[in-house]
């Protein structure tokens, strides 16, 4: 059943994929399950990390038919035919830095599918790298005092809402590649195509929002980033089901996975992803709706089935946030291993060695030393919990971390672990080493009448 | 007294953005909420996070699901595009919440 053509039916939505690095197979049971259910069902693949798309603007820079996620092709392949069969529309934003290229790319695996009908919409204008909406504008709160130099820019994407995704849906699309969009648009769309709901309808648009952003993550619904064995035990990792949301006309919300499947929805698997990077929960800012959550009644109907209720809507921002990714300099980062006796204090001696070689040789930058093993990831930058921890394990592993602002400082600074091969304590092993070009991401806000998002429909004569 | 480690009575998730980062914490119990609230304070979270350089906590109340949300600021030291560490999302920085000791027999608020 198609969207829209009975607005009082029962909504599906899945999600196959919650961030760009997610398992390429997850998608395949939650598209089974939203076919078997025959219903009115749409699927989201939210791929677009800020890294992402500031890679994929400069891919785009050096090949114009580049600049999208290299995993969509992989992802879609086995999904896009039985969808588009079903009458179930996908909807990503794989296209990243440039929605155009990856539609003709899909539009060329459509081919190789024998899928000529296969209609592909790509929404643009949230890429305004290079514009007038770049000027003057305001940072967000988190950004305050950041200034914007419209040179340095790599990418400039502004987070746009549910509109576009829904006129492509009503336009026919088995398809919806966007580059830039707030996540639980994703989910969103969908249900303004079929629903009809106006854009002033704040409580709905809240309650669509919510099931959005607990789908927009994935497995983080379902039983991912949550075990802790014997606190919080998860069945079948493995094999983790991804979410599908049961929305209602009236706005209310279910949350389950496909039968079969790995994993467990429960009121606290629900509860971590409902606040997942959440700052004030009376005010989540989106495109489409500011929502509240403080007032929502969590409720488990049935294994793996939980209802959502209470979720309250408040007018719309008039500004949409743009992420800024502007050069970030290098990062030069090594390990080296050491264990058995007296393993610390080689460790240790090894760290104090590598810091008068970076003095020695006059790098600028700032480093950073772990001992990974005894404290690494809790720390700060200048190791006051490794000082204060006398713990002393038989297995440890050092690690430099050196940022600066050009390339060869950071090789150079990499390098020196390397050297401890030779020049370092005894038995030290396994060293690795890891050079990385680094971007650096703002927030702005930018004025909604500075947009002009645009959906434009392609078929299969626009293939790659 | 009777102190024990916070995971004993809760769960909890990071998130970030940018320099910022939030901490869902959930009860196990509702009725363990009303300690928690007394114990978790906004100044215990901050001295917590004292040695990355956080600046600021706010701690939001969600006693409808037996949570807290706590949005620390300026505690990623660069956050995952800027920082020297290796966890620069601030993922496993749930876990040294839930290592902090609270008072099990304290009359709660």
């Amino acid at each position: 059943m198609s969207l829209g053509s009975d607005p009082t039916a029962l909504l599906r939505i899945g999600c196959g994929s919650g961030f760009s690095g997610d398992r390429l197979d997850a998608p395949g049971p939650v598209a089974d399950a939203l076919i078997a259910a025959g219903g009115p069902a749409a699927l989201m693949l939210e791929v677009l990390g800020e890294r992402t798309l500031a890679l994929a603007q400069r891919e785009r820079l050096q090949r114009p038919d580049a600049g999208y996620e290299p995993a969509l092709l992989d992802l879609l392949r086995p999904i896009l035919g039985r969808c588009a069969a079903a009458g179930v529309p996908i909807i990503t934003n794989g296209g990243a830095a440039n929605p155009r290229g990856a539609a003709r790319a899909v539009l060329g695996l459509a081919r190789e599918l024998g899928l000529p009908a296969l209609r592909v919409a790509v929404v643009e204008g949230d890429d305004i790298r290079g514009t007038d909406a770049l000027s003057d504008l305001d940072p967000w709160e988190g950004d305050a005092g950041a200034v914007l130099v419209p040179e340095q820019v790599i990418a400039a994407n502004v987070y746009l809402g549910a509109a576009p995704i829904a006129e492509a849906l009503r336009q026919g699309a088995d398809l919806v590649i966007t580059g830039r969009c707030s996540d639980p648009a994703l989910a969103l769309g969908p249900m303004l195509a079929h629903f009809g709901w106006s854009a002033t309808d704040w409580d709905r648009l809240a309650a669509g929002t919510m099931a959005g952003h607990l789908l927009e993550c994935g497995s983080q619904l379902t039983g991912g980033y949550f075990a802790d064995p014997g606190v919080k035990d998860i069945p079948g990792m493995a094999t983790l089901g991804f979410p599908i949301a049961e929305i209602g006309a009236d706005g209310a919300v279910l949350v389950t996975k496909p039968d079969g499947t790995g994993g467990r929805v429960d009121r606290r698997t629900v509860t971590e992803q409902l606040l997942y990077e959440l700052h004030d929960p009376a005010a989540y800012l989106t495109p489409d709706v500011v929502l509240d959550v403080t007032g929502v009644h969590i409720t488990e109907e049935a294994p793996d089935r939980v209802r959502l209720s209470g979720a309250r809507g408040r007018p719309r921002p008039d500004t949409l946030k743009a992420t800024v990714s502007l050069p970030g300099g290098w990062l030069g980062e090594g390990e080296i291993s050491y264990a058995g006796p007296n393993a610390r204090a080689r460790a240790e001696l090894a760290g104090r060695t590598l810091r008068e070689r970076l003095r020695h040789l006059g790098l600028e930058g700032q480093s950073r030393l772990d001992l990974i093993g005894v404290v690494s990831v809790f720390d700060g930058d200048g190791g006051a919990l490794r000082e204060a921890e006398a713990a002393a394990p038989a297995d440890v592993r050092l690690r430099l971390a050196f940022a600066s602002e050009g390339r060869a400082a950071a090789e150079r600074a990499a390098r020196e672990v390397l050297s401890l091969y030779c020049c370092g304590p005894a038995g030290g092993g396994g060293v690795r080493t890891r050079v990385t070009d680094r971007i650096r991401t703002l927030s702005f806000l930018v004025p909604r009448d500075r947009l002009a998002p645009r959906v434009s429909m392609l078929s299969l004569e626009d293939a790659a | 007294m009777s102190t024990i480690a916070l995971h004993r009575l809760a769960h909890a998730r990071a998130g970030d953005k940018g320099n910022r980062l939030n901490l869902a914490l959930v009860a196990h119990r509702a009725e363990d909420w009303p300690l928690l609230a007394a114990q978790v304070t906004e100044a215990r979270v901050l001295a917590l996070f004292a040695h990355r350089g956080a600046t600021a906590v706010r701690r939001h109340d969600l006693p409808g699901l037996q949570a807290f949300n706590f949005v620390v600021e300026d505690v990623l030291q660069g956050g995952v595009n800027g920082a020297l560490n290796l966890d620069g999302h601030g993922k496993t920085l749930s876990f040294l919440l839930l290592g902090l000791e609270v008072d099990q027999d304290a009359p709660p608020g």
